[in-house]
């Protein structure tokens, strides 16, 4: 079996500003083509600064060289796959980019009159009604910048409906094996967080979950399907308890790519979700952003989504005039400037008409598929967690590796010499030495069955020769970093080496 | 399904390599009522055609300078309209780039890692601050953030904030504050010139931070050294937003002058406007706060061989370790935008952005000189101003809006809806997009109406 | 691993050596191993007053944070701020160079509360089972 592409690891490249050559240009704007006037005359001088000594000065070719250079360096989807349980790393389809891109998306301004801005409105309105169909949840804010905003602006909806009760209560309910951003959007909420442990199976404990719901129990926060990737059998029942004691059911939806077409979190009971765009739509991770993360809420909770929100007027003539309105006494307010992340927004469409009803449901089965295939491959080499039950992600632990003194980090490494960046490592933390890997439907056989033989190649290495895992990776630019050493004396941007001060 | 590898025919192959019956084996998790039994209802499918042509047409619904009503817009408010080097999106096109994840495993990652290294050392000289972080959403959460990191720093749980703030910040502000025991004052803007004068900061022990934007959401410049020593005799913090990122190229940088957390958005280095969104937050402070800063940082470190490389550091502030005690529930950064702006200072670098920042003054203060000499029209504070300026019309803002759009003319924003008692009052940003032609067409515009 | 026998413990994995009416607080070498490379450490201001079992700051490795948990209460009189510049002391001398804060104890019967060395070593290796 041969390695696959790997990135450019030995060109060498140093930071922008050690480019840097007095002279060099690299833009070319017009001149000025009204009468100048002496600054000082406008602004007193004690307000402007002489100089920006701090900012390169490069060519154009400069700058084209210096960012490909560096970018080689990265892994990318379009060089393979991501197996990043949770993270769902999929394909992103250019058509999205080029769309995205149109002069009339992208060089609208915010702040354009409604009758200037028809085309974004309907893509926001359109957007809004694709996610409240996907989800079976009426009322969409499209507003939240990334998930972790999604959570908080949810939470926030609960309180506000809470409090219009008459008591906003004072703690929410989140399993252990949640991500990290739950409770601290729940803390952000003002809310006190009770840790609900997993049952054996990874799912909510009912009993337990029936004796710690009370009249203070504002909310669960649960994602389904788990961070563990199963699907929460009792989700119904889960709902009903927390419904009955007057609580709300929040789902996290960053599982939601394991869902779309084939069932629906507002039929199964929940009262809010928030979707990550850049995960189940397929929107680039940018390197770490810009992501999205709408908020869908039943129809009891719609009047406190963030204000503006889209509405429709018919215009003399029958057609539809889009418009925002403002005047939302219930809504908890503005969670971000504008109109949310736009041009996520945009893609998040394009990806969805790209693809269709059928073609949403094939993508989640096909990456349910495509889980189970690796989960079948590999569990002769690797201890699984809660066999047979995945479902668009499967773990493992280091369990049998770690007799050799090889560990879940080095097995990641050690991937990355395979052409492969690594799984999800020690996530979910209920797993001691979790291994957690999502292929997506964006792998076709050849790539699932050539991370089949990295993995199993590295079981063989563990066991073998495990010095070579453990000091892996070999094939990239650099080594494991010393990443105590960075965080005790943090050297957090350049500075140039200043030339001694004349006598 | 062109974005799904494997057929039909692989799928049932692997199926049956997996001993499996069908895909439905696969879900039988879900309960079977909860299933659906129909497709969702959505449109079928476009061929790629059909959806370039679908949102060619929804674009052309927009105006823009190009598109549906071709106009001259004088928009900004926090989001501006300046050139954006081709290159830019040429860069931030490659796969490495905008295909990749969040840098946790640097071996992998150095591209965005030492990009983001730039970024954090271009906005701490902008700002004047000593460390910056990997960027967050935008300027408005980023100034709820200052909020939240002001309670945490200081102790104190009441902020002051400026009259004359993004109003859309402050909105987001009072979201984020509404549940965190914070509680923010308002501290009233002159009637004249609009800005913040040091002894309107009365502020009690209890106050942990003043925030205060410069260029404040009028457009005028506020006196942040004199804010500074008012803000400090106090023992608060100064908490400086810039909406308007291409004044640092030109104005005294905030930390100079006092800031102790100076925050604001990055769209004008390089980001498309795009209805408000994708944008970058930047967000910079001091030193000794460094443990208390929201969101992602890159440090540099070195491997077994001596080595120079990049990692995420000082990661136990973050949400995925620290949990509900977190500095922020932040996860991400906006790191293609980060990148953006990078690449957008490295362009301009260091003359070019100050050329820009000149032309913005320029070309702003050529248009209020002529349309305040106008009949009727004065410019309404008095303070000094950088690309934008409020202006009292002769008649309601929103009339002279509509109006002007015969004549393709977007004059600027009506700022009633946020401040009532201005009905007459138009936000004029000209930036150096803005060309002659257009500024004399809006001064003859604006004439016409007004007699 | 060592257990001084001069030292009390709690279960959080504080030490607590008495001297006179001051006790010297640090982290023992069980969690200081555990914690793994030690790279800020948290500590309170000289004048604060804390009681028996109540947080007085933090350790911090790359990928976690801790909490330290004062062993008996009293006011502190020194902290040791050679860890601000080294944190690595808690990792080389966890007994030693890694202590943490001296305080001036309140009531010297607290100390029953508290573990000897060898029931220290019994409780972590029951831990470690």
């Amino acid at each position: 079996m041969i390695r696959k592409a790997t990135t450019h690891v030995n060109q060498n490249e140093g930071l922008i500003f050690e480019r840097s050559q007095p002279g060099r240009i690299g833009y070319c704007i017009p001149s000025l083509d009204v009468d100048e006037v002496p600054i000082e005359s406008l602004l007193d001088g004690a307000l402007l600064r002489d100089d920006l000594p701090g900012l390169p000065e490069v060519s154009e070719v400069d700058v084209v060289r210096h960012f490909t250079r560096i970018s080689t360096w990265n892994f990318a989807v379009d060089y393979g796959m991501y197996p990043l349980g949770s993270c769902t790393m999929k394909y992103n389809p250019k058509l999205n980019e080029r769309v995205s891109r149109f002069e009339g998306f992208a060089a609208s301004h915010p702040y354009l009159p409604d009758a200037l801005a028809q085309g974004n409105l309907e893509v926001l309105a359109t957007l809004e009604k694709c996610l409240a169909e996907i989800t079976g949840l009426p009322g969409v804010s499209l507003q939240p910048a990334a998930g972790a905003q999604g959570e908080m602006t949810g939470l926030m909806v609960i309180r506000k409906r809470l409090e219009a009760r008459g008591d906003a209560r004072r703690r929410v309910l989140i399993p252990d094996s949640a991500h990290g951003t739950n409770p601290a959007s729940a803390a952000i909420c003002g809310y006190e967080v009770q840790t609900l442990k997993s049952n054996s199976q990874g799912g909510i404990d009912l009993d337990n979950l029936r004796t710690v719901v009370d009249d203070g129990a504002a909310a669960l926060m649960l994602t389904n399907p788990s961070t563990l990737g199963m699907f929460e059998e009792n989700i119904e029942e889960v709902c009903r308890i927390l419904h009955a004691a007057g609580g709300f059911v929040y789902m996290d939806g960053a599982n939601m790519n394991a869902l779309v077409g084939v069932t629906r979190p507002g039929d199964m009971g929940v009262d809010v979700l928030h979707l990550n765009l850049h995960k189940t739509f397929s929107t680039p991770h940018g390197g770490g952003g810009p992501g999205a993360g709408p908020v869908a809420v039943s129809e009891e909770l719609t009047p406190y989504l963030p204000y503006p929100r889209i509405v429709a007027e018919s215009d003399p003539s029958g057609r539809t005039k889009w418009k925002l309105d403002y005047n939302l006494p219930d809504s908890i307010g503005r969670v971000r400037a504008y109109h949310g992340n736009y041009s996520v927004l945009v893609r998040a469409l394009c990806y969805i008409y790209a693809l269709g009803p059928e073609g949403l449901r094939e993508a989640t089965e096909t990456a349910v598929l495509n889980a189970n295939y690796i989960a079948h491959h590999l569990k002769s080499d690797y201890e699984i967690a809660f066999d047979g039950k995945a479902m668009h992600e499967v773990i493992f632990s280091d369990k049998r590796q770690s007799k050799f003194g090889v560990h879940t980090l080095d097995i990641g490494k050690r991937l990355i010499d395979y052409g492969f960046h690594p799984m999800t490592i020690y996530f979910p933390l209920v797993v001691p030495g979790a291994m957690m890997i999502e292929p997506t439907e964006s792998e076709g056989r050849e790539e699932l069955d050539q991370f089949i033989y990295a993995m199993k190649a590295i079981a063989r290495e563990a066991e073998e020769n495990p010095e070579l895992v453990k000091r892996a990776p070999h094939s990239t630019r650099i080594g494991r970093l010393d990443e105590a050493a960075a965080a005790r004396k943090p050297v957090l941007r350049w500075k140039p080496v200043r030339t001694a001060a004349k006598g | 399904m062109r974005y799904i590898p494997n057929s039909a025919l692989e799928r049932a192959d692997m199926l049956r390599e997996m001993g499996r019956e069908s895909i439905d084996e696969l879900f039988r998790g879900i309960p079977a009522n909860l299933r659906l039994r129909t497709p969702l209802n959505l449109p079928p499918a476009f061929s790629e055609p059909d959806a370039l042509r679908y949102f060619r047409d929804l674009a052309s619904r927009n105006s823009t300078r190009t598109t549906g009503r071709r106009s001259a817009m004088f928009l900004g408010a926090g989001a501006y309209d300046h050139f954006i080097p081709t290159i830019i999106d040429t860069l931030i096109s490659r796969s490495e780039f905008y295909t990749s994840y969040t840098p946790y495993q640097p071996e992998i990652s150095q591209g965005t890692l030492q990009a983001i290294f730039e970024y954090q050392t271009m906005i701490c000289e902008l700002t004047g601050m000593d460390v910056a972080n990997a960027s967050l959403y935008d300027g408005s959460t980023g100034t709820a953030e200052a909020v939240l990191m002001a309670e945490r720093v200081t102790g104190r749980s009441r902020v002051a904030v400026a009259g004359n703030l993004h109003p859309e910040y402050r909105q987001v502000v009072d979201t984020y504050i509404k549940n965190a025991g914070i509680q923010a004052d308002t501290i009233p803007y002159c009637a004249e010139s609009g800005t913040i004068l040091p002894e309107a900061v009365k502020i009690g022990s209890d106050v942990g931070a003043v925030i205060v934007q410069s260029p404040n959401f009028f457009g005028g410049v506020e006196d942040l050294q004199k804010l500074a020593d008012a803000v400090h005799s106090a023992g608060a913090l100064l908490v400086v937003v810039v909406a308007e990122a291409m004044s640092l190229g030109l104005l005294k940088a905030p930390g100079a002058a006092g800031a102790d957390i100076v925050c604001g958005e990055a769209q004008s280095f390089g980001i498309p406007l795009s209805y408000g969104g994708s944008y970058c937050g930047f967000f910079a402070c001091r030193e000794k706060f460094q443990r208390q800063i929201p969101g992602r940082l890159v440090g540099q470190a070195i491997d077994a061989q001596g080595r120079t490389g990049f990692v995420l550091t000082l990661a136990t502030r973050e949400q995925h370790i620290r949990r509900e005690k977190a500095t922020s529930n932040i996860c991400t950064n906006q790191g293609l935008y980060a990148l953006m702006a990078t690449i957008y200072l490295s362009t301009m670098g260091r003359r070019g952005v100050r050329e820009a920042a000149v032309q913005n003054l320029q070309k702003s203060h050529y248009a209020a000189a002529r349309i305040g000499a106008l009949p009727g029209y004065k410019l309404r504070f008095t303070a000094p101003f950088f690309n934008e300026f409020t202006l009292t019309c002769p008649r309601p803002a929103q009339e002279v809006i509509t109006a002007l759009l015969d004549d393709s003319i977007v004059p600027g924003v009506a700022i009633e809806r946020f401040y009532p008692e201005m009905p007459d009052e138009l936000l004029v940003a000209v930036t150096e997009t803005n060309t002659k032609a257009e500024i004399d067409s809006l001064i003859g515009a604006l004439k016409r109406i007004g007699r | 691993m060592a257990y001084p026998e001069e030292l009390y413990y709690t279960k959080d994995h504080e030490w607590l050596r008495v001297e006179g009416d001051e006790g010297t607080i640090g982290i023992t070498e069980f969690a200081s191993d555990a914690l793994g490379d030690v790279v800020y450490v948290e500590l309170p201001d000289v004048g604060e007053k804390f009681q028996q079992g109540k947080p007085f700051g933090s350790v911090e490795s790359v990928k976690s944070v801790n909490e330290l948990f004062i062993p008996i209460s009293g006011e502190i009189v020194a902290i040791n701020s050679e860890l601000v510049d080294a944190p690595e002391l808690v990792n080389n001398a966890p007994y030693g160079q890694g202590w943490m804060i001296r305080v001036k104890i309140g009531s010297k019967t607290e100390i029953d509360a508290l573990l000897t060395s060898s029931e220290y070593e019994d409780f972590v290796a029951e831990q470690s089972e």
